[in-house]
C-alpha cells in the first residue's frame, strides 16, 4: 500500500508536527516512510508544505506531480496551490478557515471565492471534504490542537488501528496537552462519516 | 533500533555514534538543527556551542582535533566561505583526532543569498567530500567521515542540501564507543602543527600524495557503487539526487558515488565502458562532469540539466524528456492528470509574502527608514525582511557583517546624503565588528543601526555572545555587554532606544544622524520568541478610524480591513486580528486619531503621536 500525503498550511499552525507525526505512523505501521518540508522564509505566517510517503520501498522524499493521494490542508489557499500534485481519485481534506494573507487584508490582493475553492479541488480529486477543523478544535478549548483533529480525521480514511496513530502522538505532544490533543484525535476520526 | 530522523538529526546521531566529543558552528540555514540536536539528545557525552562565527569554530575544532578530541564543525554554505581560511591550514596540518566539517548547501536558494556549490572546496582543500543521500546515510558518512580523517590524517567535507538535512526517512541507530578519550599534554610538533612557510614547504607535497592516496582507495570504498540495470543509460550521481533518480529511471544503470571528491576513476572508467550514453545527474556546477570528461571519457551533464536550482524529479523528468531520454510510459501517468488542473486552471493565487512577526522589534526602524528616505546597506538577518513591501527601505546585502564595511564605502565616496546601516546583534558579534574598528580608524561618518533582539532569530533563535545562555537555554552563559563593546572600539556617539517606542528611536536616529562621524544607534528590544510575553490584542475603535491606513505603514500581519467603510473616503477601516496581536503598541502609535488602544483602555485617550 504505497500512499503519498501533502500536508499544507500556515506557519504557526502546526502543520510540520502533523506532518512528523504521519510520518512516524508509517514506519510504526512497517512502512518505509520519508518525509521532506519546505518552510517559507518568514518565522511565522508562510505557506508550508510537507510531503510524507509511505511505501514498501521509499526513494524520493518528494512526490511528483500527479502522485499525491491525500492532501490534508490546513488552510484552503493553501490547498489550492497544491492540486497539479494531486491523483484523479485522490482524497481532499481542507479545514475551511481561511488565513488571509497580508497582501489580501490590506486590500492589494483578493482571496480566492468559495465557488472557485470547491470547484477546482472537487475537480482534481476523487473525495473532497471540506470541514471548519479550527472551530472544533475551540470548542475542545485549545484551537491549537487543529493539527491533530486534522490528523484524527485524515487516519478515519485510512485503514490503520487507531492504536498506532494514539501510540506516536503521545510520543510528539507535551505530557501536559496530551489529554486533549488525544480528544481533538478522536473526535478528529468522527468527523467523516460515510 | 528504528527511529525516523531528519537529515540534521542524523548528523547528530552520527555524531555521538563517531564517538565525537565537540561540535561547534555559527546558526545558518539548512545546518543549524545539528548543533541543538546534539545538545539536547546527547549533550552530556558531546560538548557543544554556537561559535561566534564560521571561522571561530573551525579554529575552536581544530584545536580540540589538535589536543586528541574527535570534532565536528557545522556550517551554511555561504559560512563556508569564512570558515574556509582557517580550514586551509588544518587541510595542511591534520589532526590528532578525526575532525569532520558539515557543509548544508542551499541549491533553490530557499535561505541564502547565493547558490554557490561547496563541493568546489573539497577540491581546492584536497579533501575528501561525502554526500549523503538520505538520514541513514547522512549518520553513517559522519562516522565514515571521522574513519577516514583519522585513516588519513586529513579534516573531511560532509556535504548535505536542504532536502537532505530537512527531509525525514528511517535511520538505524548503533551505539557510542565507549569512554572519553584519554588525551594531554598537548603534542609540541610545530614540524606538523605550525605552517610557518618552511614547514608549510613540507606540507604541501604531503597534502597532494595524501589526496593520490585516498583516490586510490576510493575505487575500493562500498559507499562508491554501481547498480546494474539495463544499459542504454547509466547515470553517474550522488547525495539526494540519487532518490530522485530511482523514482524518475527506475530501469536504468547508476554510479551511485557516496564520496564525491576525489573521484574513483577505475569504477567510473568502468561503468562509462559499459552504458551505452553516460549522463552525469549534478545540482548546480558540473563538478564531476568536468573531471570525468578530464579523464578523456564521453559524457552528457549540463546540456541537459540547467546549473541553477534544485533538480527535483519533477525536473529530470522535465530535463531528460526534452532531451529525448525519457521513454514515454503508455498508462495514465502524471502529465495527463495534472493536464486536467494545469496551471492555466489555477489563477494567480495571493501570495504569502516574509514579514516580521506582529510584535517585532525592528518594526519601528524600518517605518522611520521608510518615511526619512535614507540610503540603507542591510545585512542578513530577519530585518533584511525591511527589504519588501510596504517598507522597501533596504537597498544592499550582501553577506554577514557586509552592512557596515558597505557604509564606509558610502562614506569614502562621499555621498551627497547621510546614510545607515542596519546589523543585527548576533551579526555584529559574527562579522560587525573589525569594520565598525576601521571606521573608526579611519574617520568614516555614518549611522550603524544595530538591532539588538538578544538572539539570533532567523536561523531559529539560537544564542550568541550578547545573551547570558549558550545553546539550549538552561546552560548559563557569560554576556558580553554590546554596548561596551562599542564604546572600546571608540564610537564616540552611542545611542541605546527602546525598539518598541517609535518617538525614541526616531530621536536617537536623528542624533546619530547629526553627528559627525561613524554612531552607533543601538535600537533593543527583544524579539518575540525570547520574551514569550503576550499583552492582550489591541483593537480598533471604528467610531474614530478615518480609514487613513497609516497603521498599514508598520506591515504587521495582525493588522487589516474590517468590513465597515468610511463614509468620507470610501475605504475599509482598519481591524486587529485578536490572534495575532501581541500588544507591541507600535501601531497605536502611528494612528493619527487615538483609534487605536489596548483593551480597556478608553479610546478617548489621547494618542501619543502620529509618529
Amino acid at each position: 500500500m504505497d500512499r503519498n500525503f501533502l500536508v499544507v498550511g500556515v506557519g504557526g499552525q502546526g502543520t510540520i508536527l502533523a506532518g512528523d507525526i504521519l510520518a512516524e505512523v508509517g514506519m510504526s505501521a512497517g512502512f518505509d516512510a520519508k518525509k521532506s518540508d519546505i518552510l517559507g522564509l518568514a518565522i511565522r505566517s508562510g505557506s508550508v508544505v510537507s510531503h510524507i510517503r509511505w511505501g514498501r520501498e521509499v526513494h524520493s522524499p518528494m512526490s511528483m506531480l500527479g502522485q499525491v493521494d491525500y492532501l490534508l490542508a490546513f488552510e484552503p489557499l493553501e490547498s489550492l496551490r497544491m492540486v497539479q500534485y494531486l491523483k484523479p481519485d485522490s482524497t481532499v481534506i481542507v479545514n475551511d478557515y481561511p488565513i488571509p494573507p497580508v497582501g489580501v487584508t490590506t486590500g492589494q490582493m483578493e482571496y480566492p471565492g468559495r465557488e472557485q475553492i470547491d470547484g477546482t479541488l472537487k475537480a482534481a480529486s476523487g473525495r473532497y471534504y471540506k470541514i471548519n477543523v479550527t472551530e472544533k478544535a475551540s470548542q475542545l478549548g485549545n484551537v491549537k490542537v487543529v493539527n491533530i483533529m486534522l490528523l484524527g480525521v485524515l487516519s478515519g480514511l485510512l485503514d490503520l488501528a487507531p492504536a498506532v496513530w494514539e501510540r506516536t502522538i503521545e510520543k510528539y505532544v507535551p505530557s501536559k496537552l496530551l489529554e486533549v490533543n488525544r480528544r481533538a484525535f478522536r473526535a478528529g476520526r468522527e468527523l467523516i462519516v460515510e | 533500533m528504528k527511529e525516523i530522523l531528519s537529515g540534521n538529526e542524523a548528523i547528530a546521531r552520527g555524531a555521538y555514534e563517531a564517538g565525537i566529543e565537540i561540535a561547534t558552528g555559527y546558526p545558518g540555514t539548512p545546518s543549524s538543527e545539528i548543533i541543538k540536536t546534539i545538545a539536547l539528545k546527547y549533550g552530556n557525552d558531546i560538548y557543544t556551542e554556537w561559535s561566534t562565527n564560521e571561522k571561530v569554530a573551525m579554529d575552536a575544532g581544530a584545536g580540540a582535533a589538535y589536543s586528541g578530541r574527535r570534532t565536528l564543525v557545522t556550517t551554511k554554505q555561504v559560512g563556508m566561505n569564512v570558515l574556509s581560511d582557517s580550514l586551509m591550514y588544518a587541510v595542511y596540518t591534520g589532526m590528532e583526532a578525526g575532525l569532520v566539517v558539515v557543509t548544508a548547501d542551499d541549491p533553490g536558494l530557499f535561505s541564502s543569498q547565493n547558490e554557490q556549490d561547496n563541493r568546489w572546496y573539497a577540491r581546492l582543500a584536497k579533501i575528501p567530500l561525502l554526500e549523503p543521500a538520505d538520514s541513514q546515510e547522512a549518520k553513517d558518512y559522519v562516522i565514515l567521515g571521522i574513519e577516514l580523517s583519522e585513516k588519513f590524517d586529513t579534516p573531511v567535507l560532509v556535504r548535505t542540501v536542504m532536502r537532505t538535512s530537512h527531509s525525514k526517512s528511517v535511520v538505524e541507530l548503533g551505539a557510542r564507543p565507549e569512554g572519553r578519550s584519554e588525551i594531554g599534554p598537548f603534542k609540541r610538533d610545530p614540524a606538523k602543527y605550525n605552517c610557518t612557510a618552511s614547514n608549510a614547504r613540507r606540507m604541501h607535497p604531503r597534502v597532494e600524495s595524501r589526496i593520490r592516496e585516498i583516490a586510490a582507495f576510493a575505487d575500493t570504498l562500498a559507499i562508491n557503487r554501481i547498480e546494474w540495470r539495463d544499459r542504454s543509460l547509466g547515470f553517474i550521481t550522488g547525495g539526494v539526487l540519487y532518490n530522485y533518480l530511482l523514482d524518475v529511471f527506475p530501469e536504468a544503470s547508476i554510479l551511485k558515488l557516496g564520496m564525491t571528491h576525489p573521484l574513483p576513476q577505475k569504477l567510473i572508467r568502468q561503468f562509462a565502458a559499459e552504458v551505452e550514453q553516460l549522463i552525469v545527474l549534478e545540482e548546480l556546477d558540473p563538478v564531476l562532469e568536468e573531471q570525468i570528461r578530464a579523464m578523456g571519457i564521453e559524457v552528457r551533464g549540463k546540456d541537459i540539466f540547467p546549473p541553477c536550482f534544485e533538480l527535483l524529479p519533477d525536473e529530470i523528468k522535465r530535463y531528460t524528456g526534452e532531451a529525448g531520454l525519457l521513454k514515454q510510459t503508455p498508462e495514465p501517468g502524471p502529465e495527463q492528470s495534472s493536464a486536467s488542473t494545469g496551471p492555466s486552471d489555477v489563477p494567480q493565487l495571493p501570495t504569502r509574502s516574509p514579514v516580521f512577526c506582529a510584535g517585532c522589534p525592528h518594526r519601528s526602524t524600518f517605518y522611520l527608514l521608510k518615511k526619512m528616505k535614507l540610503p540603507v546597506a542591510g545585512d542578513i538577518g530577519c530585518y533584511n525582511l525591511g527589504t519588501l513591501p510596504p517598507f522597501e527601505a533596504q537597498h544592499t546585502m550582501g553577506a554577514m557583517g557586509a552592512s557596515v564595511g558597505v557604509l564606509h564605502g558610502m562614506s569614502l565616496a562621499g555621498l551627497p546624503e547621510n546614510r545607515v546601516c542596519t546589523i543585527g546583534d548576533s551579526t555584529f558579534f559574527h562579522s560587525g565588528m573589525a569594520p565598525l574598528v576601521n571606521m573608526v580608524h579611519n574617520g568614516s561618518r555614518g549611522v550603524v543601526i544595530l538591532m539588538d533582539n538578544s538572539v539570533t532569530a532567523m536561523t531559529g533563535h539560537q544564542d550568541h555572545p550578547g545573551v547570558d545562555w549558550a545553546v539550549i537555554e538552561q546552560r548559563k552563559a557569560k554576556k558580553v555587554d554590546l554596548e561596551a563593546v562599542v564604546r572600546a572600539i571608540g564610537v564616540e556617539k552611542i545611542e541605546v532606544v527602546d525598539a518598541f517606542k517609535i518617538k525614541e528611536v526616531e530621536a536617537g536616529l536623528k542624533e546619530c544622524l547629526d553627528f559627525d562621524g561613524p554612531s552607533v544607534l543601538i535600537t533593543r528590544g527583544q524579539c518575540i520568541f525570547v520574551s514569550r510575553n503576550p499583552q492582550p490584542p489591541y483593537h480598533v475603535d471604528l467610531e474614530k478610524c478615518i480609514a487613513c491606513h497609516m497603521c498599514f505603514r508598520v506591515g504587521c500581519p495582525a493588522i487589516g480591513q474590517s468590513a465597515e467603510r468610511y463614509e468620507k473616503n470610501k475605504k475599509f477601516k482598519s481591524h486587529i486580528d485578536p490572534t495575532l496581536c501581541i500588544g507591541c503598541d507600535i501601531c497605536r502609535q502611528v494612528c493619527p486619531t487615538g483609534a487605536i488602544t489596548p483593551p480597556g483602555e478608553s479610546a478617548s485617550k489621547e494618542s501619543s503621536s502620529n509618529g
